[in-house]
């Protein structure tokens, strides 16, 4: 028998008692990893995004119109590299409630804004041949079972074409991967001119344009100069970095971060006063146990050493337990759930965090009954027998 | 300070305890002064609070004396710190309790190997050594047994091998017969004599009964916190 048997002993001895605890702090550690994976994903576009873009929308809301023409008089701009613009076509494939982001756009400044998109040199040249032609990440390519040379029917949730059709037809000519996680995959590109004479209305306006500057260091600038350029006409702009663009768009769904961390207090407030409650009954439970150790000779310490053990153990086999499916979980919802939540994946920085939670639930929950454990004097428990 | 062990193993020396009751303060032993000679079987009587299990406490390094002096095996432990004083029960001293005291999660085998934990020995030197305690209380057989699956006269067979497992020269045995029928309590008592004898186990017992006295080869009797006669 060694030390850790005692331990194991003594967590079994109340074996309902033990599972109910241990699947409450597995199923609070299991949403842990959940909400974990989901912050991430909806901060995924800002983690993306690149220090030497620039996003300028309308001044009003990102979803108002602006001229076409403002990307040649964005790209006078001193400091700037190259402009291009995206317009959300909100398109979906065969079920409207499955929408993905299709943008057409000036597909020839693509490669220089997005040098981390890689398309094969001959596909390129084919999708630049098409005018219906479509660039399609390689995740969403894998994810709706598209090759190379299909011709897609895809819908428009906004934009109908001259005819009232809100269908469309695109030929898939090529596909790119990205050097990031998957979450730049999951979209796709088309010729803005193709989309802008066939639609019914809008025509020479776009969504919002994407700037690539020559040094970040001069990102604030520029972007001033961007918005002075526009100012006093019936179009200002607003124009932050793509990080701040992103993160502004997630704010849209509410902070977040600060909802998942409220519900995440109070999961482990509960679970605290749960566990807590469980060491000080089983250690209540063994008061004149532990007075006959303390008789046999073990020390003050070695008890409270003891009692901890305890409360780690359950504390750390049940929070990896719960990471662990939370990350199974995680894995397969990424998998049905990709056009949503492109980003969605385990979050490590979460695990890490989780498995720091499990060892600090496990220290507070066993600190004061390992304390009273060790202060218990012999006589006193004895003679209360 | 350790001294000679030549002399008694047990020796105090107007030893008195007091104890706190709310504000009153109850002195419960007035100066005593006791040995216990190496390879004695003694027995402590007297009516209940006469103070017998508070001697047993103090002799037990279990409660330290408001004053004079606790010597055992050499050792005068009431000026230990806590630490050091489990540490020198773990050597010195084997604990036999009424209500046996054993851990109902551990098997008979593993609750004889409790103390020797604190001993740095390999797990299969612990085995051993509890295995040999437990043949010689005649119960090698049920070592695996969980305590709730024998008997009380075999429950204090398996306490009093956890007690002599550690190999020590002292049993402090509190009422070992009180929760027992006659018969086990014999069986029980042979036991004792057979560590005294045999072993050479020196033994304090708390007892109630004069038939268990009588197996002892001394009886001190206790009353209000003094010992009246030393037969």
């Amino acid at each position: 028998m060694g030390w850790l048997h005692l331990v194991r002993r003594n967590l079994g001895r109340r074996k309902l008692r033990t599972t109910f605890t241990l699947a409450s702090i597995i199923v609070a550690f299991t949403l842990f990893a959940l909400l974990g994976g989901l912050n991430r994903a909806f901060n995924a576009g800002v983690e993306l995004a690149g220090a030497d873009r620039l996003i300028t929308t309308h001044k009003v809301s990102f979803i108002q119109l602006m001229p076409v023409s403002y990307t040649r008089r964005a790209a006078e701009v001193e400091g700037v590299e190259a402009v291009t613009h995206y317009t959300w076509f909100g398109a979906y494939y065969r079920d409207p409630k499955q929408q993905f982001g299709l943008f057409p756009t000036d597909l020839e400044k693509l490669p220089e804004i997005y040098p981390e998109y890689t398309v094969p040199e001959a596909r390129w040249d084919a999708l630049m041949g098409n005018r219906i032609g479509l660039l399609v990440g390689q995740a969403m390519a894998d994810y709706y079972g598209w090759e190379v040379g299909d011709t897609l029917p895809l819908f428009s949730s906004i934009y109908p074409q001259t005819d009232g059709d809100y269908d469309w037809e695109f030929v898939l000519e090529a596909t790119f991967t990205g050097t990031g996680n998957e979450a730049d995959e999951m979209q796709a590109f088309a010729h803005y001119e193709y989309f802008n004479e066939a639609r019914a209305f809008g025509t020479d306006l776009v969504g919002w344009l994407v700037t690539k500057i020559e040094d970040p260091e001069r990102a604030p600038e520029v972007a001033a100069a961007i918005d002075a350029r526009f100012a006093n006409s019936p179009t200002e702009t607003r124009t932050s970095t793509e990080a701040g663009f992103a993160a502004a768009f997630t704010d849209q769904f509410g902070n977040i971060g600060l909802i998942i961390q409220s519900i995440l207090a109070c999961v482990f407030f509960t679970l605290l006063l749960i566990t807590g409650n469980t060491m000080a009954q089983s250690v209540r439970e063994r008061t004149s146990e532990i007075a006959v150790m303390k008789t046999l000779g073990f020390t003050d310490r070695l008890v409270l050493a003891l009692v901890l053990a305890e409360s780690l153990a359950m504390a750390l086999v049940g929070g990896l337990i719960g990471l662990a499916i939370g990350t199974l979980l995680i894995d397969g919802m990424a998998a049905a759930m990709a056009q949503f939540f492109p980003g969605l994946a385990p979050s490590p920085a979460a695990l890490v965090t989780g498995v720091g939670a499990a060892i600090l639930l496990g220290i507070a929950t066993g600190a004061l009954p390992a304390w009273r454990a060790a202060r218990l004097r012999v006589v006193d428990a004895m003679g209360r027998r | 300070m350790s001294e000679s062990s030549s002399g008694p193993i047990v020796d105090l020396k107007q030893v008195v305890k007091h104890y706190r009751r709310g504000r009153e303060t109850v002195e419960v032993l007035h100066g005593l002064d006791l040995s216990i000679e190496r390879g004695e079987f003694c027995a402590l009587m007297g009516p209940s609070g006469s103070g017998k299990t508070t001697l047993l406490n103090l002799i037990g390094g279990l409660d330290r004396p408001t004053s004079g002096e606790v010597h055992v095996d050499g050792q005068r432990i009431d000026s230990l710190g806590s630490r050091a004083l489990a540490r020198w029960r773990s050597d010195h001293v084997g604990f036999i309790f009424q209500f046996y005291n054993l851990m109902p999660v551990l098997t008979a085998q593993r609750n004889v190997e409790l103390p020797l934990l604190l001993k740095s020995m390999s797990s299969a030197e612990r085995r051993k050594r509890a295995a040999t305690a437990l043949e010689i209380v005649g119960l090698a057989d049920r070592a695996k047994h969980l305590p709730r699956e024998l008997s009380g006269g075999q429950e204090q067979r398996v306490a009093i091998a956890r007690a002599i497992v550690s190999d020590p020269d002292l049993l402090l045995a509190d009422e070992p017969t009180g929760d027992l029928d006659r018969a086990t309590a014999e069986e029980i008592l042979d036991l004792l004599q057979t560590l005294n004898r045999r072993h050479g186990k020196t033994i304090l017992m708390v007892t109630h009964d004069p038939v268990a006295a009588d197996r002892a080869g001394r009886t001190v009797q206790m009353d209000k916190g003094s010992l009246l006669e030393a037969a």
